[in-house]
């Protein structure tokens, strides 16, 4: 029987012996050693030894650091992501450096927290410290004080009113068409609750 | 091919210009002659800016990279697909793009309304023709002319950038412009309207469709734009509340605050001042969506490149407020109200609270939106208003208005009576109540999530009733099977149901956005074979394991993929290939920064998502951050049922009159005054 292989989709056929295609393989082996036929050194097992170097690894962006226990402090996370990265992204500064991988400004933000926090400092120390170096606009959210206090409450202000307001209006016109007499249409034969009744069902059913 | 595109736009502009005076002297005079020469007018630059933007995708086809736009946002080996995209994906495209797809939408709207309305016509024609040859002379005269030429040919054009080449991108401006262009019409017609003094019920019939169809397109526009965001931006969000992404919010809520408060005018004759309000107020909205998106005023991710393109819109939008809203106070008189409310409790009622809430949000987003320009102009330091600040303002006046979508449909018209009220609440607060209840025995403690999907239930019990008891009441009067029954209850009357399919989809994205409260994510460094671990809400553990990575050559990029193993509760349930892409011209030259190309894996209960960050030191192990977002499916089949609802509502005929309708029921009268 022939032995068929199957390379790219295309199918290869061919009378190879085991101890002829070992042969050929011994042979290759020396010629070509295993470094030169890979593009990239071998794969590490899992969990075994180095990770192989990439063929072009400038193709992969710009080299980053590997991520410690501090990233991925959740204490860390929730710092950054009160503060505004300033490279031009409207992004917080942990979105911005866990997204976008070329920006330099929000990693560099990130180390500057990261060296406060290990000062000893708060949280509310180490955005105090972002907001004296950069001033408000550092801050994702303006503080709750001055003119920012127009920014969080005249939309609901404004709503609240303006819902009083309707609300007294609708009521003053209600209670305008609660006193006019009901005029029964000429003509129908119905009381007044068979009227109330056929009006209730027909609203029912328009739309 | 830019010699016919210049001529083309010239001709557009002086023919588009000409259109603008006949339409509204014509209209003013009653002037036959000036009023079928508007109507031609529309037409031919109709024509001229189909030419115009035929001879630019040639441009683009033929790789002219002498054509600076050309050479701008394309080469000579980006896929067709986006070629084709490249039309809009420029500043001075996307303007030649609005301006044919308005002469386009104006045609139409001259061809398809019915004789009753031609009074108002000749007002629409001048008004389309007026905006047109706007957006004409901001390409003529504002530097935005994309049939520039260089004064080199460059052997390869710069390309299109990354981040757009996704067929998100392909779908989702022409959608959001579809949306913002067609608002136009029923402005036109409504300007015609104030015009011609012919403010009978008319224009709203004429515009009612118009705005429903720039309401569906904005919609989908909005949806694909959040799909965009979270498949191809890679910061694991679909929302943000850029400027950009609150640009093409502002008019949606007015647009639906308008279809909801028309229903009013409709029925009671009432509130006509405000129905017009809302229409001149929604494209006024959209005109302040292009400034915000081409001036630069704002920063934002989306924007086109900063050019003093902003000015002339600044203008034209000061100019066009100023001009309608004088107009329209001076036909206030004309404006009265034919009846009055009658009850606190009733649906016009509630649908005004409705109204009150999506104008009250629109502000309160425009608000943000320019708060950074006051706060600079009164305290001299522009801040900045985030998301935190949206939400925190936002959320629950959102939570009202779902409140309000369940509360709306169960009041009856003009007054309901209290054993009405009670028996159509009893079963929705039920189910809202024990929705509560469960999320509480289950451990959820948040309160905004306990709220929205508490009132989720709601809503959804009362949709439910509502075609229950429709289905039930045909079932008895016509012994119709049930299935047979549900569809002929929305064929006819797809206005309501399909106004209810809309909600559903409305409670879906309201439960979804509530999901993203329970967002979980992590970083790690992983050599191959080595795992992170994750915890998902739903309480499963996901285990990604890093097998390895891969460079390859595709058509205009370089990629390095991960292939990365995903395991629930130790069982193997798919593949996670998260890439950075160097994206490269013709001649293998980079072209833009590598981006970076997440990896999604959707389920029905939440969404992992992986992004390859980088490698370390040029090796496999790589930086990888993985993120579980729950129910972002919900997020986009929410969309797709709001999309088919809106279908349903627009879609011709299955209506009649309302005592056709009820003739159907097997209510054979008739009301005094109706036809």
């Amino acid at each position: 029987m022939k032995p068929v292989s199957r390379l790219d989709g295309w199918a290869v056929s061919a009378t190879v012996t085991r101890r002829g295609f070992l042969a050929a393989g011994l042979g290759l082996l020396t010629v070509y050693p295993p470094n030169r036929l890979t593009a990239q050194s071998p794969d590490s097992l899992p969990g075994t030894g180095p990770s192989g170097r990439l063929w072009d690894p400038s193709r992969a962006g710009r080299p980053l650091p590997p991520v410690t226990a501090r990233d991925n402090d959740a204490a860390i996370q929730a710092i950054e992501k009160q503060i505004h990265c300033t490279c031009g992204c409207n992004l917080d500064v942990y979105t911005c450096r866990t997204t976008d991988f070329t920006c330099a400004i929000s990693p560099a933000m990130h180390r500057d927290v990261l060296a406060l926090a290990a000062q000893g400092k708060t949280g509310q120390e180490i955005i105090d410290a972002f907001v004296r170096q950069h001033g408000v606009a550092i801050l994702m959210a303006p503080p709750k004080r001055g003119f920012n206090l127009a920014g969080y409450f005249v939309p609901s202000l404004l709503i609240l009113v303006a819902g009083a307001i309707l609300g007294l209006v609708l009521r003053r016109w209600s209670r305008v068409a609660a006193a006019a007499p009901a005029t029964p249409a000429p003509g129908v034969a119905a009381s007044r609750e068979e009227l109330e009744r056929l009006r209730r069902e027909l609203d029912r059913l328009s739309f | 091919m830019t010699v016919l595109g210049n001529l083309a736009l010239w001709t557009a502009f002086l023919v588009g210009g000409w259109g603008a005076l006949a339409g509204l002297v014509g209209g003013l005079r009653a002037r036959p002659d000036l009023q079928q020469s508007a109507r031609h007018a529309v037409f031919a630059m109709c024509g001229a800016l189909l030419v115009a933007v035929f001879s630019l995708e040639v441009a683009l086809f033929r790789h002219d990279f002498n054509v600076e736009y050309v050479a701008a946002y394309t080469s000579r080996n980006l896929p067709i697909f986006y070629t084709w995209s490249a039309l809009y994906a420029g500043q001075k495209g996307s303007l030649l793009f609005w301006a044919t797809v308005l002469s386009v939408f104006g045609s139409l709207a001259l061809a398809l309304t019915p004789r009753r309305q031609r009074e108002l016509l000749p007002y629409v024609a001048g008004v389309v023709s007026l905006v047109a040859a706007f957006f004409l002379s901001v390409m003529l005269f504002g530097g935005a002319n994309p049939f520039q030429r260089l004064p080199y040919t460059p052997l390869d054009g710069s390309g299109l950038n990354p981040q757009l080449q996704n067929p998100g991108m392909v779908f989702h401006p022409p959608m959001l412009y579809l949306g913002y262009i067609s608002i136009t019409i029923p402005f036109a017609f409504a300007m015609a309207a104030l015009l011609s003094k012919r403010l009978d019920t008319d224009w709203l019939v004429a515009i009612r469709k118009w705005t429903l169809l720039s309401w569906l397109f904005l919609s989908i526009g909005i949806c694909l734009g959040m799909w965009w965001a979270y498949v191809e931006l890679g910061w694991g969000g679909y929302w943000a509340w850029d400027p950009v992404e609150n640009a093409s919010l502002l008019p949606w809520l007015t647009m639906t605050a308008f279809l909801h408060s028309v229903m009013i005018q409709e029925k009671r004759g009432m509130l006509k001042k405000w129905n017009l309000a809302l229409i001149i107020g929604s494209w006024l909205l959209s005109i302040f969506g292009t400034f915000i998106t081409r001036s630069g005023v704002i920063s934002s991710v989306h924007s086109f490149t900063q050019s003093n393109v902003g000015y002339f819109f600044l203008f034209f939008l000061l100019v066009a407020g100023t001009a309608s809203f004088t107009l329209y106070a001076t036909r206030l008189p004309l404006l009265a109200a034919d009846t009055r409310l009658e009850s606190m409790v009733s649906r016009e009622a509630s649908f005004l609270f409705n109204n009150l809430l999506f104008v009250g949000i629109a502000f309160s987003v425009l608000w943000g939106t320019l708060f950074p320009i006051l706060s600079e102009l009164v305290q001299g330091t522009k801040v900045t208003v985030g998301p935190p600040f949206f939400n925190q303002v936002n959320i629950p006046l959102g939570l009202a208005l779902l409140g309000l979508t369940g509360i709306g449909p169960l009041i009856a018209w003009r007054r309901a009576s209290l054993p009405n009220l009670q028996r159509q609440f009893a079963v929705p607060v039920t189910a809202g109540v024990f929705t509560v209840l469960v999320l509480l025995l289950a451990g959820m403690r948040d309160g905004y999530v306990l709220v929205a999907i508490g009132l989720g239930g709601f809503v959804a019990a009362t949709i439910v009733q509502e075609f229950a008891r429709g289905t039930n009441a045909r079932h008895r009067q016509y012994g119709e099977p049930y299935p047979l029954a549900l569809g002929r209850l929305i064929a006819r009357n797809r206005r309501r149901y399909g106004g209810y399919i809309v909600h559903t989809g409305i409670v879906m994205l309201f439960v979804a956005f509530s999901g993203m409260a329970f967002k979980t994510e992590t970083e790690a460094t992983l050599r191959p074979g080595e795992s992170v671990s994750l915890r998902s809400p739903y309480g499963s553990t996901y285990t990604f394991t890093h097998l390895g990575i891969s460079q390859y050559d595709a058509l205009n990029r370089l990629v390095t993929a991960a292939a990365v193993e995903v395991r629930r509760d130790g069982k193997r349930i798919g593949m996670l290939n998260p890439e950075k892409r160097q994206h490269v011209d013709s001649f293998g030259r980079p072209t833009f920064q590598p981006s970076t190309e997440p990896s999604i894996m959707s389920l029905l209960r939440e969404d992992l998502y992986g992004v390859l960050g980088g490698v370390v030191n040029g090796t496999e192990q790589a930086v990888f951050r993985f993120t579980i977002n729950p129910l972002v499916w919900w997020v986009w089949y929410g969309g797709v049922i709001v999309a088919l609802g809106g279908l349903v509502v627009m879609w011709p005929g299955g209506g009649g009159s309302p005592a056709a309708r009820r003739s159907q029921a097997g209510y054979a009268v008739r009301l005094v005054g109706e036809k």
